[in-house]
């Protein structure tokens, strides 16, 4: 494999994770009305950062066999 | 009519997703040194990159979408396109013919056929082939760039060709492994991009007891059983029980055997990401690999279909935007929830996973497209023996020459409607007898090359004969089917009358295939065959590998599960 695709994944996913969170906390009160009354950029964002963790752990630790 | 608004936040968002995606195709630009690298990804990737590129290649236009449309209008029966429709082929395509296609050397699905039979079966696959796979990116630019100019606005020629361009750069850098790379990450965007919408959608109605109770009464407007949106096959006894109009039989051959395993075991499209992968476990895992989350799809595209039916009905038809004639715009559901909602940020999240749907079909047509024209065309009637180098410059200018003309395909169908409609089902023609095909060719040595292809032909003139005679009731003769004298008469429904189309086809093509074959001197020495057909080739020797990564017992597990979903939303 020419270079190990779990290392942009985990980047740009991150990068989302953040951008979310960011959102979510900065964002207002008016924008989590859609959402059911819920902050959903913030958990999502949340979600994004662990699963991007996730996908960098595994490149650095099991990646380089 | 529904509008999406985008902000800041939002472009960021989608810059980003274009930056990584140009980005991959950079970064393996270096490794492009000739043609094997470029069309065949070198061999090299592994099972679970080469899974999930299997499935996002797939994602045309018509998944998200079209299934989204399809649960709101048929409820939860949409499943069958999964479960039935997908599972058991792919698990056939990793057992049972994955050995060949790896084992046998050939760079695409055309070239078995040369190697398996004869010179003219490959012609005729390799240019049907090349011509569908530029029809359908086509459809894919047009559809996103229609889809964009009603949701924001944006300019439909702008759409095309910057969507074109993306798709075009990061394929001429990095070749085919470019396209897996991005449709693995493509996958990920919609799934993690849906995901929240399809949370959200559910909780605001009140949870799955809820909806199902809510589409009851969608049901029965329309004079059907209660529980029909949300039940797969308690109401396929007779055609008029289900708002698809198909019987249980209809749907089983129909869809089931002929039009899925013709589909996932013999288009290119799909076997080609198996075949870049980095040993012969790795590819028979490919398919199997993709079997996973195809199966839990249904959750992330048909389920807000269902939601978003039941919504409309509630609402008194307040949530779907309407057609000219007064019914539902079901193509409008995604984009309908999504702008119901999706704050800014994650609509920026759900509206790139949108296109990235879109660009990943048009990629995967590419790519099969520049690997056919290349090695199959050009080398084959044009300029055989050349540098490895020359079939590298020839693939990278089949990429753009596929782009171009995916851009006239797309200029096409924004002109003419009806003749998109009539390229569909030409392909259609062409593609429900090959299954029966690879069928006999991997099974039977006896198998011919006329047998072949004059089974390809007759199965192919089989079907439009009986399009020719059939049309479903309220549809006019012409483009629907009847053109020559409508004598069968199907119930309300285009579906079973494709179904029908492609069953008459596969057992045509069978039929013809064996008699020719029995009449015809064999094509090839039993020599040539070793490693093509089932009886002549050496059982692949999985031993080495650990039980759990076996094809056989990860396919077994995939049908168990398979099995499990159409028991409980039986």
């Amino acid at each position: 494999m020419p270079f190990d695709l779990r290392l942009p994944i985990g980047l740009m996913f991150g990068l989302y994770g953040l951008i979310l969170v960011a959102t979510g906390l900065l964002g207002g009160p008016q924008l989590t009305q859609v959402s059911l009354g819920l902050n959903m950029n913030l958990w999502w964002g949340l979600v994004l950062l662990v699963f991007a963790l996730a996908m960098l752990a595994s490149w650095k630790f099991q990646g380089r066999k | 009519m529904t509008r999406i608004h985008l902000t800041a936040v939002d472009y960021l968002i989608l810059g980003i997703y274009f930056c990584f995606v140009l980005g991959i195709g950079y970064f393996l630009k270096r490794g492009m040194k000739g043609a094997t690298a470029f069309l065949s990804a070198g061999r090299s990737i592994p099972a679970w990159v080469t899974g999930l590129a299997f499935l996002s290649a797939n994602l045309g236009a018509q998944e998200v979408i079209g299934m989204s449309a399809s649960g709101a209008k048929y409820g939860i029966m949409t499943s069958h396109f999964y479960w039935l429709g997908a599972i058991p082929a792919m698990v056939f395509l990793a057992v049972f013919m994955m050995p060949f296609y790896y084992g046998s050397k050939a760079r695409s699905v055309p070239e078995y056929l040369k190697l398996r039979f004869d010179e003219k079966t490959r012609g005729l696959n390799a240019i049907t082939f090349a011509v569908m796979t530029i029809f359908s990116s086509g459809i894919s630019l047009h559809a996103l760039a229609r889809l964009l100019e009603t949701l924001v606005g944006w300019n439909y020629w702008a759409c095309i060709l910057i969507s074109a361009f993306i798709v075009l750069v990061y394929i001429f850098l990095g070749g085919l492994t470019s396209a897996i790379y991005n449709e693995v990450l493509q996958f990920f965007m919609i799934v993690l991009g849906f995901s929240p919408l399809v949370y959200l959608a559910l909780r605001d109605i009140g949870g799955w007891h809820a909806l199902v109770e809510k589409l009851k009464p969608v049901a029965t407007s329309q004079g059907f059983a209660p529980g029909t949106w949300t039940h797969s096959w308690t109401n396929m006894a007779a055609p008029a029980d289900n708002p698809m109009g198909v019987s249980w039989f209809g749907m089983v051959a129909g869809l089931g055997f002929v039009l899925s395993f013709g589909y996932w075991c013999t288009d290119f499209l799909v076997v080609q990401r198996a075949m870049a992968a980095n040993s012969m476990g790795a590819a028979r895992r490919t398919p199997l690999v993709a079997a996973v989350p195809k199966m839990l799809f249904p959750a992330l595209v048909i389920l807000p279909g269902m939601i978003a039916i039941a919504m409309d009905h509630q609402t008194g038809g307040a949530f779907l935007p309407r057609l000219a004639d007064g019914t539902p715009d079901y193509n409008m559901t995604v984009p309908a929830l999504m702008a119901h909602y999706l704050p800014t940020g994650l609509i920026g999240i759900g509206f790139t996973a949108l296109m990235a749907s879109f660009m990943s079909g048009m990629a995967g047509n590419v790519t099969a497209f520049n690997t056919v024209w290349t090695y199959d065309l050009y080398q084959s009637y044009v300029a055989p023996n050349r540098s490895d180098e020359h079939y590298l410059w020839m693939g990278r200018s089949a990429t753009v020459a596929g782009i171009l003309l995916s851009i006239g395909a797309a200029f096409l169908a924004s002109q003419f409607n009806n003749i998109m409609d009539l390229l569909q089902l030409v392909f259609g023609f062409v593609n429900a007898p090959l299954f029966a095909t690879f069928l006999l060719g991997m099974f039977w040595t006896r198998a011919t090359g006329h047998g072949a292809f004059f089974g390809l032909l007759g199965g192919t003139v089989a079907a439009a004969v009986f399009h020719g005679l059939s049309l479903a009731d309220g549809n006019v003769v012409g483009i629907k089917g009847g053109w020559i004298s409508p004598m069968i008469h199907l119930p309300h429904s285009d579906m079973v009358q494709n179904f029908w189309i492609a069953i008459t086809a596969w057992t045509t093509c069978l039929l013809l295939t064996i008699a020719i074959s029995l009449v015809t001197r064999p094509t090839k020495s039993t020599d040539q065959l070793r490693g093509l057909v089932y009886a002549l080739t050496p059982r692949t020797v999985d031993a080495n590998e650990p039980w759990y990564q076996r094809p056989a017992f990860l396919g077994g597990a995939v049908l168990l599960a398979a099995v499990a979903l159409n028991l409980i939303f039986m």
